[in-house]
């Protein structure tokens, strides 16, 4: 059967079932896809072709919930044995002795693992750019972006290059580059998955979420890797509900906030038009739909701008040549070898952002910024729940503007901070948000709409977004590549 | 001038549970380097702690028996700085709300209880190892260690001598046996001792320059070092010279201390709370569950001790200063009731034996029956006390039970009265010269004829029953 | 909040372990004091009596672990990654105290 890598994942369980191809096929077609595509898109660090043939021929499991399905993985989760360097040539040689945990889950379900994604520096960044193996390129226009950081992951399944993968999301990680890419990416809420195995850029804010092509799919890929962990404290021990069932076409009754401070300045024309359009088709399933307002949304990049780099300047701290990865040579001795092997080993954005965080946590400047930063995030928080006291989900765009061309924004990091203006406030209040396709610009660049709801409640994410999906075309459109 | 001294001790004690504090590596002393490491206590990108749930109820009881009270709300915060014991780079510690806090342990000073607060007790993990190979410019690290838990007890400074640092640090370690939650030895690490040392004018109320020493690796240590620093601070000034605040070294082979380095500027830690872990509270019911589960404490035991066993002050302080001493006394007591020969016995003879042997009373190979049926052969009087304690010596280093030593060599003493008649009766006949000048008034010659007894009885006959045949037949 | 000069970064720098030259410490210099700048948007906001959030689930708490022995790595797979190792140890240069 031709095309198979084009297909779903439950489009291709349905086959399977049938009969009508099987996994070793499927493999092979996304490979052959890659093989024509990768030298456009770049989305790859490193491919598992070896290890992903040897698990179809036999290692892995053949009745679970992915079984013979090939998942791609954002090079900052841990894979027993393989290359894992979050895009840096810190972890150059870095093969971790032991799995993330999600990876054991996607194993234990029978997923076929296919490689590694291109990812910005430690996750650092909106455009994929800061990556020490280059830019990834946008699959609808590689002289474009793929948005960031889990732009290998995204435009990989834009491309068909994998069927699905996995993203991990500090400030919109997820969400931008599958917007910007044209497919479907889900931040759970903070604890629903286990972050153990995920390289941590800022542990109060990053979550693990699949990047799938349509809204079943991602429910499926949750519904594999959710579950409490006791490896990590923070995930949360609540039963995992069957996410498929939330997939019903009927909004009656479900209440939308939209909220006024995202529709102001800075939103470039057409995400508008086609924001507010897919708000118009929600209202047409049923759905109510009111203006909201969450107050502390201009402060949610500054807080962000603190919180995220005060952890990942303390996070990234091991980083020092001692126990794995690059040592930089010619250092007589352990703090020349820290500052070279340091200095050396990180790309700019990363020495910004651990410059930034590692300010706001000196002393003097504590209290000013990451202490402050803090309080703000509870004001933000409380906006969130205050909202959702008068509506079930909320409705968004999920970047202000389609992508941008590579290398427009890279001098000018602030400018970039910005791309993540509408994603940061969900991590910041640990909620779950999805960004599903609402449309395309005037140039044939995918536009993102965002749905969040309240902690756990995944469930009325995906039937807001399964809803939409099914009522438009937007998410069968494939880039010309 | 007359200066006083003021001294606050910080100790780091390591938490005697099975596993590291954030992960499920064993504790274990002694075994090959990076053995007992995983992704968790390496520090490996992607890991995340967990916090032993055992470690953090001995640390709770640890809080609750120095008289601390438990914070409400419990929260660990990274303590960052770089160094190759600390695979993180950052130290799980507690910053601004510790554990506990509040506390304090009572000594005794003249005669007179003092109290040393006790500022703080908090939980963090311990450091990897390091080791400077002799005259290599490199040095190797062993991360075994590293992650174990360990709590940080910190006084306020109120000892005033190296006395009382020693007695407040002997107390505390007491108080730390019985709960059974270290093994407490300075050799191994598991209990490690900085001091803050400072002289001021007596009468003065502002801290004079403070100096942290390190390096003690003995109670003794301790002492010896805050001695020699009292004295060297005192001189400096004396000679009208300036302390600088410093850290120093104790070099216990020369018996000195030395500067290490020099604080110029304090250290920047960036502490801030530690978003891999999650807030502890702490519930006033479970405080109370824990608090009861408490074992008797040295001062309750001491009292108990003195009201049951009628024990003087000084019997009772030591022989409930260690947890060990206190229950083989107790053991003792309930197979042989006459406490104060049990007392007696212990703190002189048994006590010396384990001194001078350097060992624990847990590896003492006496069992208190055994070291009962000893005092019951003296009460028989089957054996003197002088072979008693030849015997107990014997017993200790053989492993012997008494019985069978004092049956084996013999060493049953006669008190038979017709055995020993016979004796006396042979002695006399022997001995006519001698008895005549006894009877004519020279009395020294008494002692003679029991001497003659003893040799002939090869020292096993029951003196004062000799001594009352010989009068008997002398016709006193 | 204030902005921010170079010596300020280069002292920031030497606490994270970095060194900037000069080219660098003028550009991170500028670029941070501009972010900055943007961040101090904060000062806006009364937050005198707010609880900060230092978790994203405020109601998660008391999350342990048994004290169960699990397995360790050994002592080849604990160096396989080390850039430098002697025998079971990890080898760093000589460490020269307050440098």
């Amino acid at each position: 059967m031709e095309n198979l890598h084009s297909l779903t994942a439950h489009k291709l369980k349905e086959l399977m079932a049938r009969g009508e191809t099987d996994p070793s096929a499927i493999l092979e077609g996304v490979f052959a896809r890659a093989e024509k595509v990768e030298p456009k898109v770049k989305a790859f660090v490193l491919s598992g072709k070896e290890r992903a043939r040897k698990a179809v021929a036999g290692t892995a499991r053949k009745n679970g919930k992915l079984a013979g399905i090939p998942v791609l993985l954002k090079d900052n989760l841990c894979v027993k044995g393989e290359a894992t360097t979050c895009g840096s040539k810190i972890l150059a040689g870095f093969k971790p002795p032991y799995d993330a945990t999600v990876v054991r889950k996607l194993e234990a379900e029978g997923a076929i693992l296919i490689g590694k994604a291109n990812m910005d520096e430690f996750a650092f960044g909106s455009s994929c750019e800061t990556s020490c193996y280059g830019p990834t390129k946008n699959p609808w226009d590689t002289a474009c972006i793929p948005g960031g950081s889990s732009g290998g992951s995204a435009a990989a399944v834009a491309a068909d290059e994998t069927i699905m993968a996995l993203g991990s999301d500090t400030g919109g990680s997820i969400r931008q580059p599958a917007a910007l890419c044209g497919v479907v990416g889900l931040k759970p809420t903070y604890g629903r998955v286990s972050r153990y195995g995920l390289i941590a850029f800022a542990s109060s804010l990053d979550q693990i979420g699949p990047i799938t092509k349509d809204v079943r799919d991602s429910a499926l890929l949750l519904s594999v890797i959710a579950g409490y962990d006791e490896m990590d404290s923070t995930s949360v021990d609540l039963p995992v509900p069957d996410y498929s069932n939330a997939l019903v076409e009927d909004l009656k009754g479900l209440r939308i906030g939209v909220p006024k401070e995202y529709f102001v300045k800075g939103i470039d024309g057409e995400v508008e038009a086609s924001v507010r359009a897919g708000i118009g088709v929600l209202k047409s399933l049923g759905a109510e739909v009111k203006e909201i307002s969450l107050p502390h949304t201009e402060y949610a990049v500054s807080t962000y701008y603190i919180v995220g780099p005060a952890e990942a300047s303390s996070n990234l701290a091991r980083f020092d040549g001692v126990q794995y990865g690059f040592r930089a040579a010619g250092a007589d001795d352990m703090i020349e070898m820290y500052i070279k092997t340091r200095s050396e080993g990180f790309g700019n954005e990363a020495k910004r952002r651990i410059l930034l965080g590692t300010y706001c946590l000196s002393t003097g400047y504590y209290d000013a910024y990451y202490l402050k930063a803090q309080k703000v995030r509870t004001k933000i928080r409380e906006d969130f729940d205050k909202a959702f006291s008068v509506c079930d989900c909320i409705v968004t765009p999920t970047s202000p503007t389609p992508a941008f061309k590579i290398g427009e924004r890279a001098s000018d990091p602030l400018s970039m901070y910005l791309s993540d203006v509408y994603t940061i406030p969900a991590n910041l209040a640990g909620l779950p948000a999805i960004s599903i396709p609402c449309g395309f610009s005037g140039s044939g660049l995918p536009i993102g709409m965002q749905v969040l709801a309240k902690p756990f409640d995944e469930e009325t994410i995906f039937r807001t977004a399964y809803a939409f999906e099914q009522g438009t075309e937007f998410h069968k459109r494939k880039p010309n590549l | 001038m007359r200066y006083e001294t003021v001294i606050g001790l910080e100790v780091h004690l390591q938490l005697a549970t099975k596993t590291k504090a954030f992960c499920g590596c064993s504790t274990k002393f002694g075994q090959r380097p990076n053995s007992q490491v995983c992704p968790v206590c390496l520090g490996f990108p992607g890991s995340l702690p967990s916090l032993n749930e055992e470690a953090f109820r001995f640390a709770i009881k640890v809080a609750l028996a120095l008289n601390c009270r438990i914070q409400a709300i419990v929260k660990f915060d990274r303590k960052n700085y770089y160094y190759p014991d600390l695979p993180k780079n950052f130290q799980i510690s507690q910053y601004d709300m510790p554990l506990s806090y509040n506390g304090f342990v009572d000594i005794a000073v003249d005669g007179a209880n003092k109290r040393i607060r006790v500022k703080r007790v908090h939980m963090e993990e311990d450091a990897g190892k390091l080791m400077h190979p002799e005259g290599e410019d490199y040095s190797l690290v062993d991360y075994n260690r590293g992650g174990m838990p360990l709590l940080e007890i910190v006084t306020e400074p109120d000892m005033s001598s190296p006395r009382e640092a020693y007695d407040y640090l002997t107390k505390l370690k007491a108080i730390l046996e019985y709960l059974k939650v270290s093994d407490c030895d300075m050799e191994k690490g598991s209990l490690r001792c900085d001091a803050n040392v400072s002289i001021r004018p007596e009468g003065e109320t502002k801290l004079g320059t403070k100096v942290e020493l390190k390096n003690m690796n003995s109670f003794k240590g301790v002492r010896n070092a805050l001695e020699y620093e009292v004295k060297r601070q005192d001189s400096v000034l004396e000679d009208g010279g300036k302390l600088v605040q410093e850290t120093r070294l104790w070099d216990a082979d020369k018996g000195i201390t030395t500067s290490m380095r020099t604080k110029e500027e304090a250290e920047d830690y960036r502490y801030f709370p530690e978003p891999d872990l999650v807030p502890f509270v702490v519930e006033k019911e479970e405080i109370e569950r824990i608090r009861k589960t408490l074992p008797e404490l040295p001062e309750a035991k001491a009292a108990r001790f003195k009201a049951a066993f009628g024990l003087s002050d000084y019997d009772a302080g030591v022989l409930t200063s260690q947890v060990d001493l206190a229950d083989y006394f107790e053991e003792c007591v309930k197979l042989y009731p006459n406490a104060k020969t049990v007392a007696n016995w212990l703190m002189g003879d048994v006590m010396a034996t384990v001194n001078e042997k350097n060992i624990d009373m847990s590896e003492l190979a006496l069992a208190p029956a055994a070291f009962t049926g000893l005092l019951k052969m003296i009460d028989s009087k089957a054996i003197s006390g002088k072979m008693a304690k030849e015997v107990l010596a014997e017993a200790i280093e053989t492993r012997i039970a008494p019985e069978e030593i004092v049956q084996k060599k013999g060493l049953s003493q006669i008190s038979d009265a017709g055995a020993i008649e016979s004796v006396v009766q042979g002695v006399l006949k022997k001995e006519a010269k001698t008895v005549s000048d006894y009877k004519s008034g020279k009395k020294a010659a008494f002692a003679f004829l029991v001497g003659q007894v003893m040799k002939e009885t090869k020292g096993k006959a029951n003196p004062a029953v000799v001594n009352e045949i010989l009068k008997k037949s002398l016709g006193e | 909040m204030k902005t921010i000069d170079k010596k300020t970064v280069e002292k920031v720098a030497h606490l994270a372990r970095l060194k900037l030259d000069d080219k660098e410490l003028e550009l991170y210099s500028g670029q941070l004091a501009s972010i900055l700048l943007y961040i101090s948007k904060l000062n806006e906001i009364d937050t005198a009596n707010v609880i900060p959030t230092s978790h994203a689930l405020a109601t998660l708490k008391n999350v342990f672990r048994k004290d169960c022995l699990k397995r360790s790595l050994t002592p080849d797979e604990a160096l396989e990654n080390a850039p430098s190792k002697e025998g079971d140890f990890f080898k760093v240069p000589q460490i020269i105290e307050g440098k």
